[in-house]
Order: structure tokens, then sequence, then C-alpha cells
């Protein structure tokens, strides 16, 4: 049994989907989907522990043995990813019920969960396989649902950013499909490994260096890295709530685990970082979404978009990780997978409710007027994630700035460390913002907190960010370990 | 395990006074059990310190490696000792404020406050570095609420001064500061004889001593040094406790900790040889803003740096002398400020006068309070029969054994400007005849006057039992 | 001229991603937008199944008198791409339709007029 829960992993929600289809019935897709969110969390789980405890170890789907069959793997990285997208997943899912039956007529619901589910599985596929075009196949199993996922917010804007996400989503695939088939074109094989393995010697092939570039771009695009970035802030705004909290918590994330796996696992990290000029590109990149993108949040004055913008920097705290290519750096990024995931989802989650309350399609700053008299919980929780955000000890937030701050000194990149502390900086200018307008500005309407079930999950994931500040076995001890085996091959 | 007490009286404090919130007598009686409660904890733990025990505890793991460890060392002790004691007083005396003054969420206040004295008591007993800085971060963030409490623009715009300052240091120096000493040393927990020394030298260890220095921007060192006048619109109580003690106290405690342990006394004074001309500067510069402001709560506030920056250049010197002169400073400028602050709460309320050249002929309407307000002074300036006499005879001896002549040369015309700003406050009080005033009013409500005239008797109470708190200083030199 | 014979295929491939990319990007009709995108993805079928096809060779039936075979994989690589690019492609129809109704017009620049103006 416990060989195929890999498969079972993926197998669980993307059968999901269609039962919820057939149903029909809102509170079948409920259950069915907080049921699937809870299994996928425990047999993530259970593959951690035996990564952690046995090392990696693959599985051959159909028993076709690698490279020719398809290769599912779990080693130390996807094993974390894996826990952290479950993790949002089972925090979303209960969340779902009011979120949705407040935003979407009873007659489409369905749908909603049904796209969840597959985005779900799609994205526990990416993260799971070990072979480049099942990856593909999964990327746009899951992008395609997330499209549909956004479509069905509740203003027309919507319809126009999940079209432009879809353009950009589609030709981010099909230049990882134009990489994927140059490699295969040198080395006729698709197997993750295998491809590694081939790969030796050949980097310096102009189809290889051609195969990285589309990859690095289609990735780069799929993970909003700077200044690929132009789909997400419309994209998070106009979305669902569910929709929002569940993507900006996973979709990028593992996004960044697929540039991970390609960077570090299947090209030769030597070659990759001292022939080419990765590490400046990527440092570069990624200190320029920290500042210039929470710049433009702090002068933003819709919430959801604010955030949006502040998922822009965010990511390029977890791709710098990449550009300083060290075990503290990478165990930043990592952890950052995360600890990100865990704060964005809950001031989604958060603002979902005060969206809700107040009834208006969009969140001004200046609408959160009053907000703790009128929500003291959520205000309370929604402060307790911005700090994380901005990065203060005792958040998860403080962790992985701490990590990519030793990770710069130790390449003596002075500059990024400068970098990295305005960016919390600037950080502190956008969540204060929020909280001036919250707690310092009188604001109209009587007490009514958010709904129970929306509530609590919520505070839950608002109280995982202090949890991940104070015992850090979970996250950094996993990021520890993956940083390690994706640098075992480096040097 | 009184360790763990200690700070889980003050956070349990703030959940339960959240739960009265519909019954404030209750509310501050468990403020005032918890303080007491507190007090009797850390003193209990501070005999065991004059003993030589080194009472520690760990819980957690913020990050791999470094738990959450907590352990007392007599500097700390003191520090909590008298945190946790005036915490009582400041309580009877809010209580007198609060309600003197009609001032609205009163349950936050005190919920807020409680939680600062949890993350002072949490500066004091760190055991590491990473713990000191999460409870100093702890401390500027419960605090905001305080300071911004009136909920108007100008709390607005004070809390963003606060805020922005505190965090500006604390994030872009102290944390690089920590991170490079975890990179060069291996180490963050505090130990006798320091971390670094031996590790660095040189421009890069003064470098490094530049980072922390700034770093801890509670300390005020100029020109950081404006968020505490910024924090003056806060309620008088915070500005006297929070103010006037826990929150300065905890940012020139952290820098007397990182000389001393992480730096080590003898690597120390290398590192920091270019402090006291910082530290004497901000004396003669903030004293120099004191004179001339009218608010004297303003005036207080630039006091306040003023008499901060002694104790940074008293640590900086490192003599024994002048560090045990630095430890007992912490405790003496903290008694008679908060006197002062005190003294200024209990003025407005009852005659809603906040600034100096007001104050002709109160002194006869409100004889006790000021006469408080002069021993306060006195502790201020250094005399006799105040606190303040003895923490500034051993930072004049350390300066001497040092024969460091520029720290002694601040010291004496600091110590006349001091008289300058705040004998003439005492003077038009009791000797220029009032203004012809239609106000009728005694002193302020029975709780202020009580807190006031407690702090007053504990300053000279200081200076005539000056054994104890020396015993503890004495253990950390 | 041998190095642009010998890689005809190549060159088709390229020439069919640019064109697409270019309608994609320089077009604002969003079904206009969308035939780019179908022939920026038919370029990659191209990619793929070119190299993997041998001038006389059969299916890879191991069958008495043949002895060269195509390469099947990419034949069934693409199978799965061009079932993805017809899902793409049908829900970025839906989403054409549904933007029409909502907005009356499928051009991009009058939908960004008509949301800075509120008009419907």
């Amino acid at each position: 049994m416990v060989e195929h829960l890999p498969a079972l992993q993926v197998v669980l929600p993307l059968v999901a989907a269609p039962l919820i289809v057939l149903a029909r019935s809102p509170r079948f897709a409920w259950l069915a989907t907080t049921a699937v969110s809870y299994a996928c969390l425990v047999i993530a789980a259970l593959l951690a522990t035996r990564v952690a405890t046995l090392g990696a170890f693959s599985y051959a789907l159909g028993s076709w043995a690698p490279p020719w069959g398809i290769e599912y793997r779990v080693d130390a990285l996807s094993a974390f990813v894996l826990v952290a997208v479950a993790l949002t997943a089972s925090f979303v899912a209960p969340y779902a019920r009011r979120s949705i039956a407040a935003e979407l007529d009873a007659d489409r619901q369905y749908l909603m969960y049904a796209m969840y589910c597959l985005c779900l599985a799609g994205l526990l596929g990416i993260t799971v396989t070990g072979d480049a075009f099942n990856l593909f196949v999964f990327l746009e199993i899951s992008s395609l649902a997330s499209y549909v996922l956004i479509a069905l917010g509740r203003r027309r804007q919507a319809l126009v950013a999940a079209f432009q996400y879809m353009l950009m989503g589609t030709v981010g695939a099909t230049f990882y499909v134009i990489g994927v088939g140059l490699l295969y074109l040198v080395t006729g094989t698709l197997n993750l490994a295998d491809l590694a393995e081939r790969l030796r010697g050949v980097e310096d092939l102009r189809p290889v260096l051609a195969a990285l570039a589309f990859i690095t771009v289609g990735i780069g695009l799929k993970l909003a890295l700077f200044p690929l970035h132009q789909w997400l802030p419309n994209a998070y705004a106009y979305a669902p709530s569910m929709a929002t909290a569940f993507l900006a918590a996973t979709a990028t994330k593992v996004s960044v685990y697929v540039l991970l796996r390609f960077y570090f696992t299947v090209f030769d990290p030597a070659a990759l970082f001292d022939r080419l000029p990765t590490r400046e590109t990527f440092l570069a990149l990624s200190v320029a979404a920290m500042i210039l993108a929470s710049l433009v949040a702090v002068f933003e004055r819709e919430v959801k978009r604010l955030f949006a913008w502040s998922s822009v920097a965010q990511i390029g705290y977890i791709t710098l990780g990449i550009g300083l290519e060290n075990h503290a750096g990478l165990t930043g990024s990592i952890a950052h997978l995360l600890n990100h995931g865990v704060t964005k989802g809950a001031i989604f989650l958060l603002l979902g409710g005060v969206a809700l309350r107040s009834g208006a399609a969009s969140i001004s700053v200046g609408s959160l007027a009053g907000l703790g008299r009128r929500m003291p919980l959520t205000a309370f929780g929604l402060v307790i994630a911005g700090l994380s955000l901005i990065g203060v000890p005792g958040t998860a937030g403080f962790v992985t700035k701490w990590f990519l701050i030793l990770g710069a000194i130790e390449r003596e990149a002075w500059w990024v460390v400068g970098a990295i502390l305005a960016s919390s900086l600037i950080a502190v200018a956008y969540v204060w913002r929020l909280v001036e307008a919250a707690y310092l500005r009188a604001g109209q309407g009587t007490r009514r907190e958010a709904p129970a079930g929306m509530l609590a999950a919520g505070l839950a994931m608002a109280g995982l960010c202090v949890y991940f500040g104070f015992f850090t076995s979970i996250n950094v001890a996993g990021a520890s370990d993956a940083a390690s085996f994706l640098l075992r091959g480096a040097r | 395990m009184m360790l763990a007490l200690s700070i889980l009286i003050p956070a349990a404090a703030a959940a339960l006074i959240a739960a009265c919130h519909r019954r404030p007598n209750l509310r501050e009686a468990v403020s005032l059990a918890a303080a007491a409660g507190l007090f009797a904890c850390v003193a209990s733990l501070g005999g065991d310190v004059l003993r030589g025990a080194r009472p520690s505890l760990a819980a957690g793991e913020i990050l791999p490696g470094f738990a959450l460890a907590f352990e007392l060392e007599p500097l700390g002790c003191l520090f909590a000792l008298v945190a946790s004691g005036l915490w009582f007083v400041s309580g009877v005396y809010s209580i007198g404020y609060m309600r003197g003054n009609d001032e609205r969420h009163q349950t936050r206040f005190y919920v807020c406050f409680a939680l600062a004295i949890a993350g002072a008591i949490g500066v004091a007993l760190a055991g590491n570095l990473l713990t000191l800085y999460l409870f100093y971060e702890f401390l500027t963030f419960v605090t905001y609420p305080l300071v911004t409490h009136h909920g108007d623009e100008p709390a607005r715009r004070g809390g963003r001064t606060y805020l922005a300052l505190l965090l500006v240091s604390s994030m872009l120096f102290l944390l690089p500061a920590m991170a490079i000493t975890w990179w060069i040393g291996g180490s963050l927990d505090f130990a006798p004889g320091g971390i670094l020394a031996g590790k660095l030298s040189g421009p890069a260890a003064a470098g490094l001593a530049a980072l922390y220095a700034f770093g801890i921007g509670k300390a005020a060192l100029m020109p950081l040094h404006r968020w505490l006048p910024a924090a003056m619109v806060a309620p008088t109580p915070v500005s006297a406790l929070l103010h006037a003690v826990a929150v300065v106290k905890a940012g020139v405690f952290s820098i007397v900790k990182v000389v001393v342990y992480v730096f080590g006394i003898g690597f120390g004074a290398e590192a920091f040889a270019w402090l006291p001309w910082v530290a004497g500067f901000t004396i003669i510069a903030a004293s120099i803003v004191a004179l001339r402001a009218d608010n004297l709560k303003r005036r207080l506030a630039y006091s306040t740096v003023s008499q901060l920056a002694y104790v940074v250049l008293a640590a900086a010197i490192l003599t024994p002398l002048s560090i045990v002169g630095a430890a007992l400073h912490i405790a003496a400028h903290a008694l008679g400020k908060i006197t002062l602050f005190f003294a200024a709460g209990a003025i407005y309320t009852a005659a809603h006068k906040t600034e100096v050249s007001q104050l002709d002929g109160l002194g006869r309407r409100m004889p006790w309070t000021f006469a408080a307000f002069a021993i306060g002074a006195l502790s201020m300036i250094g005399l006799p029969p105040a606190a303040g006499f003895v923490s500034k005879w051993f930072m004049v001896s350390g300066a001497l054994a040092a024969q460091h002549w520029f720290a002694l040369a601040v010291l004496v015309a600091s110590t006349l400007l001091n008289a300058g700003y705040f004998l003439p406050i005492v003077y038009r009080a009791f000797f220029v005849p009032a203004l012809p005033d239609d106000a009728r009013h005694g002193e302020a409500p029975w709780p202020m006057v009580a807190a006031l005239v407690a702090t007053a008797a504990l300053t000279v109470a200081m200076f005539v039992w000056a054994d104890v708190p020396l015993a503890l200083a004495r253990r950390l030199a | 001229m041998s190095a642009v014979a010998a890689h005809f295929s190549y060159w088709v491939t390229l020439f069919l991603m640019i064109a697409g990319l270019y309608i994609l990007i320089a077009r604002g009709n969003l079904m206009k937008k969308l035939i780019g995108l179908g022939v920026f993805q038919t370029s990659v079928y191209l990619l793929y199944i070119a190299p993997g096809k041998l001038v006389g060779g059969t299916a890879p039936i191991v069958a008495a008198g043949f002895t060269t075979y195509s390469n099947p994989l990419p034949h069934v690589l693409i199978l799965t791409a061009i079932v993805v690019g017809v899902a793409t492609l049908a829900l970025g129809l839906a989403i054409t339709v549904r933007i029409r109704e909502a907005y009356g017009t499928i051009e991009e620049d009058e939908i960004l007029e008509r949301d800075r103006t509120g008009e419907r």
C-alpha cells in the first residue's frame, strides 16, 4: 500500500473532479473536496516521513521501468513541496463552503470545486513526477483549472484577467515544452534523472543552452519571475477569494519547485552557475522584484491587488536563493515556499471574510477603516500575517529572512543583504497602511465577524505563521534537507 | 520554573485582562495582582542570582540550533526588578489617570501594557541574542497601540515616526549585525568574555560595533533619538513606564549586554572606542534641546535621551567601575524619571497644564506632586539625597580610572545643564506667584499621588540603601 | 544552401513559432490572439514530430522485411500535447464568449476603455 502512495496522491483529486461534476451537488462537492484535501495531507505527511527516514524512492507508473515508463519520484525537495501544497489545501477546502456559496450561484458552485480538485491534482502531479513531459501535462492540468478558477470571479474584469493569464501561461508552458523537446532531441530521454546523466559533458551544446533558456523563460512566466509577472496582480485581484488564497499559496511555489529541479538536478549546476551569468541574473531579477514590486504595493489602493504585488516581491525572496546558490540561501528559499504560502494563504483567506461581510466586489484600503472594531479577530489575524510578511522575529517570515541574509553574507554580497532589509522595510510601509486604517481610523458598520468556518481557517493559518516562527523543525529542517539534496550533486 | 513564570505572568495577565473587559474593577485588580506576583517572582530569582546562581531555561526552536533561551544574570535581574516593581506602581497610577481623564479603549491599554512588560522581561531574561532580538521587536509592536492610543492625527503621525525609526534601526542594522556575528563567531549565546573576542579586528570590529550601537534604536543615540519625543503623544502612564523605564531601558540594557557578552569587556574597549564620543555628543545636544523645550513632556523626553546616553557612555568606557555605574543608572534613572512623568501626568489631570511656562505657583496647590518632582529632578542632576548621585558617582570614578577626560568633561557639563532645565521648573512652581487663574483644583486623584510619592520615596531609598542594587551590579563587572 | 535544406523542418518550425507569437502579441482582437496561440503551439508539434520520422521508416512493429522504424514516442507525446492544446483553445473560446457577453466587444483596447469608464 505504502509504495502506491505517490500515485494515489495524484489520483485521488483527479478522480474526485469528475465525480463532483456528475453529482452536481454543492454539498457533496464540498465534502468530497475536503475529504480529498485531508487525504492528500495525510499521504504527503506519510511520504515525507518515509523520505526522512528511508531516503528518496521512486514509483514506476504501471510498472513500466524508468526511463521508458513514467517514474514518480519522491525526494527531500518534492516531499517538502507536497506537504506545503497539501497543507494549504487542507485549510482552503473547509473554508471554501461559505466563501463559494457567497460568491457563486448555486448551480455553478460544483464547477468551482471540480476545478479546485483538478488544480490540486495538477500541482501534486508536478511535484511528484520524474518525467519531463508528464510534468508538462500536469502543469497544464493545474494551469487550465486555475484559469477557470479565476474566470469564475464575480466581476467581469475576472474574465479579462483569466484570459491574459491564459495567454501568458500557455506561452510559458509551450516554451517549457520547446525546451524539453530540444533536450529530448539531444539525449533521447524524458526521464529527469536519466536526462541529468546524459547531459553531463554536453552542457555547452547550443541546443542544450537554448533548452535552458526556453525552460527558464517558460517556467519564469508560470512563477511570475520579475519581469514576467504582469498576469499576476489582476489574476489574484479578481479571482474568487478562495481561489486567490489557494493559488497564491501554491501555484507559483510549485513552479519555483520545477525551476529548482531543473537547475540543480537536471542541468549540471557547476556548468550552469560557473560558466553562465546565472547567479548575477537571478540576484538582479530577484532584487528588482523585491524592491520594485514592494514599492508598487505601497501605492496600491485595492487591498487584494496590494497583496498580489507583495506576492511578486515575495517570489523575489524565493528566487533569491537560486542566485545565492549556497546552503543557507537555498534553505531560505525553500522554507519560504511554505512560509510565504502560509502567510499569504492566511491573508487572502481573511480578506475573503472581509469581502463577504462588506458585500463589495473589491476592498479598498480606505474601506478597511474601523475593521479592528467591526471584525476584531479578522483584523488581528491580518496583523499577525502582516508581521510575518514583514519578517518580524517569532513569525515564519523571519526564518526565511534570516537564512537569506546568512546566504548573502556567505557570498559577501552586501548589496543583496541591503536589498533584503530594504524590502522588508517597504513591507512595513504597505502593511502599516492597513493597520492604520483598521485600527486608527473610524469606520461605519456594526460588529460582525466572518462566518465561523472561514474565520477559523484564516486564523489557523495565521497561527501557523507564528508556529513556524517558534518551532522550525518542520519548515526549516525540511528545507535544509532539501537544500542539501539539491547541492549534493552540485559540489 | 520561576523563570518561566516571570514571562508567563504578564502574558497570562494580558489574556485575563482582555477576558474581563466588561468589568473594569476586576480588570485592574488582575493587572495589579499580576504586577505584584511578577515582582515577587523576580525578587525570589534575584535572591538566587545574588547567591551566584544563573537560572536558565530553554524552549522551542526559533532556528535550528537556537532555542528560545532564557538565562538570568545580574544585570538582567536588576532590569527585571525595576520593570516589574514599577509596573505595580504605575498600575496604581494608571487607574487614576485613565479614569481621571476618561480615556477610551481602556482594556486595550491594559492588555498592551501587560504585553509590553512581558516583552521587557523577555529582553531582561534573554539567554541569547536571538531571543533578545525577538522580545526587543515584540516590544516595539506591542507598544505601538499604546503610543497611538488616542487614534487621532497627531497620534498616527507620532506612531509612524516611532515605528519607522525603531524598525529601520533594528532591521537595517541590528539584524545584519546579528547575522554577521553568527557568521564570524558561530554562536549567538551570551558568553562571559564575549563571542567575538579575537575573531575580528580594527575597522571591521568598529563597524560591527556601530551596527549594534545604532541598531539598538531604543537606546536613542543621536541621530536615532527622534522616536522618543514622538512617543510622547501617548497617555502619560505609557510615557512614564515604557518610555522612561521598560522600552528605553531595554535599549540601553541591550547595548550593555552586547558590549559585555558579545564583544567582551577587553575586546569591546577596542571596538567601542568611538562610542563615548557619540554618547557624549548625545548627552550635551539632548540637554540643550531640553533646555529650550517648553512642553513639559518633551523636555522630559529629551532629558531621557540624554540620560540614556549616560548609560551608553559609562558602558562604553568599559572600566569595572563605570559598568557598575551604568547598571546602577538603569535603576536610578528609572525611579527618578518615572517620578517626573507621574508628576507631569498629575499636573495634566488636575490642572490640564502641559507647558512649563504655565506652571507658575502650582506648587502650592499640588505640594506632594511638586515635592516628588523636586526629588526626581535632584536624581536627574545627580545630587544627594537621590539615587542619581550613586550612579553618577560610579560613572565619574570610572571615567577617572580610565583617564577618559572627555567623558569626565561631559558628565560635569551635563550636570550643569540638567540643573539648568530642571531647577527653574521647581522654582516656578514654588516661588513664582500664580497667575490669576479661574480653575480651582487641588492634587490629582489619590492613586496618582500615592504612586508618585512612592516612586519619589524609592528614589531616596535607593540612595540610602544602595547595597542591594550595588551587589547585583558588582556581580556583573 | 544545404544548411537550409537539411534543416528544412526546423526553419518551418521557427517561422510558425515566431509568426504565432507575433500575432499573439501584436493583435488586439481576442480571437486573433487565440489563432496566434494555436499557430504557436502547432510549431511545437512540428518540432517534436519531424525529427522522429525517418525517410523510409515504418511504424515500429517488428515484421519481416522492415529494418528502419520511425520513433513512435514523439507522436505519442504530441498526441497528448494536441489534447492539451485543444483544451486550452476551448477554454480560450469559452472565455472569449463570456467576455463578449460582459463587455459587448472582444477588442482588447475597447475592453480596457470600458473598464476604465465603467460602461457596459
